[in-house]
């Protein structure tokens, strides 16, 4: 990791604790699948905190996001709630979807999280219409659009990217290169290489260091501010490792990729354990004080999915709620 | 006052009068601008709100449709020029599984204010990749409201009402009737979703016909009118919400009905009212519900072929004619 100026001390520590909190989301709600007490399947951002956190930490909370069905971090990076997200997870009112839309639909509006989607790049014409409308009204948001390697299969990716370039519209591609799609290995799904399709559109493409917070935040700090000026759309390609399987049940996973090259990504390019290394080289913070933040997220963690879990359910009469606007309920409308 | 415009140029002006008056209000789709779209309904337009209210897309149907999604939740009020209704299979993704459903996944949060304009109708010649009349397919989407307008008139008014919703709207315009004049006041109005029209009043037969096919049942009541039989027309005007009280009531008063509608009719919308008809009035039906879509082919190209796959006013008439006498589907 880069030397850094010791200017950004609340920035560093902003960084810090939001890849903690992500990594502390993320360990609950593992075991609340493994201990049967989560309705359904997740996917695990673990290993990945370092991207969401690094470009989120760049935008103001107007900006858009719109995120993927591994989206717990890209939720907890634009400013979500333990308590609101871990009843959502788990079904209930409270959630921030009310329990209608779980892990992979979770959206909050409030910090401009156009929502996860289960459908694999199914959020790039969102992403690029969020930024459409900021041009278009002026508001001078940017939009990010996360999405990973296998996403980029789509075609509808080509389809918004070559509109976002004709257009210049404050957009970026935000490609989280996990090295998986699903279960098979990136280089088995993508030809040639992912930068170059977005250059071919004459759009500005970067590559960067995904378990890096301080790069990722850098070069995102710099995209920003330049998609906001007009200089949209832009492309980055993270280099980055999810921890976990495809979902949480995807356990025996040895057919396609090995242990020793999971643990290799854990023991040495963790972005949470090596920008603690990094903070305490630099004398930001002690051993002790790191600790003590870890501590008291794992706390704050807990406290939200005991919480969540003695939370109420939506009451049945919701089932057809919110079907349309300005509908109260659908089946006594259609 | 009244006057008789085109359906295009109703559609023309309801789309002018929305815009003058709500700049969230945008167009996108393939050759709207200068080019007014292939039927010339958007001509004008374009000099009159420029390039950065009428957008002109690349030929990427799905980009251009999640493009207005996202926009549509953000802000802006976009309506999609989508050519041809055939093109809907392109768009399945952002209009089913995102913008139909956003709201309802968001618990009421985030809104898609969003209007599909498209088309229906065979028998243009056009063969089967640009012939299809495919509401159904949009009507069995929870989250999406469908309106089909059968005249100028209604064209204007329910796309009115279309762009003020606050959901996504997928409207049908049948595009043979984009020539049609219809009297259309000079005065705003505007065509409340969910009130179906009565076209008119008969007391032997209700005729329940949507969009291209209204004008097919109310040709087929003047021949039913001269073998001295009563047939109601009623046009529902929107099939997402549908006004089952109004048809209903007009079954219970005539005791028999034929739903007539361009889709085709296996697993579509003539089986739909058909089932409700037959669910909700069945102790007032004197005949088996009769349901007319058409023919379960692909649409074919020669004239020969494609003009048997859809209902005429005399086979409606004839159905109607057997329905009356008692004579619906007896087995040989």
């Amino acid at each position: 990791m880069a030397p850094k100026k010791k200017t950004n001390t609340e920035d560093y520590l902003q960084m810090y604790r939001q890849m903690v909190r992500i990594r502390a989301f993320e360990d609950n709600a593992n075991q609340l699948y493994l201990s049967a007490k989560m309705p359904g399947l997740t996917h695990m951002y673990s290993g990945q905190e370092a991207v969401a956190v690094g470009i989120c930490e760049a935008l103001e909370d107007t900006d858009k996001i719109t995120s993927t069905h591994r989206g717990h971090g890209h939720c907890v990076a634009k400013g979500a709630e333990f308590k609101e997200m871990f009843c959502e997870l788990l079904g209930k009112a409270e959630g921030y979807c009310r329990g209608k839309g779980g892990s992979m639909h979770i959206a909050d509006q409030s910090h401009g999280n156009l929502g996860a989607n289960a459908i694999v790049g199914g959020s790039m014409g969102i992403a690029t219409g969020a930024a459409f409308s900021a041009k278009r009204l002026g508001t001078k948001d940017v939009a990010v659009c996360f999405f990973g390697d296998g996403a980029t299969a789509q075609g509808l990716w080509y389809e918004v990217m070559n509109m976002a370039a004709l257009w210049s519209l404050p957009v970026i591609y935000a490609c989280e290169n996990n090295g998986y799609s699903e279960y098979t290995k990136t280089e088995e799904i993508a030809a040639g290489s992912l930068t170059a399709r977005a250059q071919a559109f004459g759009i500005e493409a970067h590559s960067v260091d995904g378990q890096d917070v301080l790069a990722v935040n850098e070069l995102a700090q710099k995209l920003v501010a330049r998609a906001r000026k007009g200089e949209g759309p832009f492309f980055i390609e993270l280099k980055t490792y999810r921890y976990h399987g495809h979902h949480v049940g995807d356990i025996n996973r040895d057919y396609y990729r090995s242990k020793d090259e999971e643990a290799e990504w854990k023991i040495t390019r963790d972005p949470i354990v090596n920008f603690g290394k990094w903070l305490e080289a630099e004398g930001v913070l002690s051993a002790d004080e790191l600790v003590a933040i870890n501590d008291e997220i794992k706390a704050d963690a807990k406290a939200a999915v005991d919480y969540a879990l003695d939370a109420a359910y939506p009451p049945t009469g919701e089932v057809d709620m919110h079907v349309f606007a300005g509908v109260d309920h659908a089946l006594s409308y259609v | 006052m009244s006057r008789e415009i085109t359906l295009s140029k109703a559609v023309n002006e309801a789309i002018a009068e929305e815009m003058r008056r709500d700049p969230a209000i945008f167009l996108i789709g393939e050759d709207v601008a200068e080019a007014g779209t292939p039927f010339k309904v958007l001509s004008g337009l374009v000099e009159e709100f420029g390039p950065d209210r009428i957008i002109d897309t690349p030929i990427s149907e799905p980009g251009f449709m999640g493009i207005a999604v996202g926009a549509a939740m953000t802000g802006s009020r976009p309506i999609v020029d989508l050519m041809f209704g055939d093109f809907l299979f392109l768009v399945m993704d952002q209009l089913c599984n995102q913008a139909a459903k956003t709201h309802y996944m968001s618990g009421g949060k985030l809104q898609v204010p969003l209007v599909l304009r498209t088309n229906l109708g065979a028998t243009r010649r056009s063969a089967a990749q640009h012939s299809q009349s495919l509401h159904a397919l949009v009507a069995h989407i929870p989250g999406l409201k469908v309106a089909l307008p059968s005249s100028a008139y209604e064209a204007k008014g329910l796309l009115k009402t279309a762009i003020r919703d606050d959901n996504p709207v997928v409207i049908f315009e049948d595009k043979l009737m984009y020539n049609d004049k219809a009297p259309v006041p000079e005065e705003e109005y505007l065509i409340p979703f969910g009130e179906a029209a009565v076209l008119r009043e008969g007391h032997e037969i209700t005729l329940v016909a949507t969009s291209s096919m209204v004008q097919v049942a109310l040709k087929a009541a003047d021949l039913l009118d001269r073998d001295g039989i009563s047939a109601e027309v009623i046009d529902p005007r929107t099939i997402v919400p549908l006004d089952e009280e109004t048809i209903l009531s007009s079954v219970r008063k005539t005791s028999r009905a034929i739903v007539i509608d361009e889709g085709h009719q296996n697993f579509g919308i003539t089986g739909e009212i058909a089932s409700r008809i037959s669910e909700k009035a069945f102790y007032h039906l004197d005949a088996p519900v009769v349901r007319m879509g058409a023919m379960d082919v692909p649409v074919p190209f020669s004239p020969a072929l494609e003009d048997l796959t859809v209902p005429t006013p005399e086979t409606v008439a004839e159905n109607a004619r057997l329905s009356v006498r008692g004579e619906l589907f007896h087995a040989a």
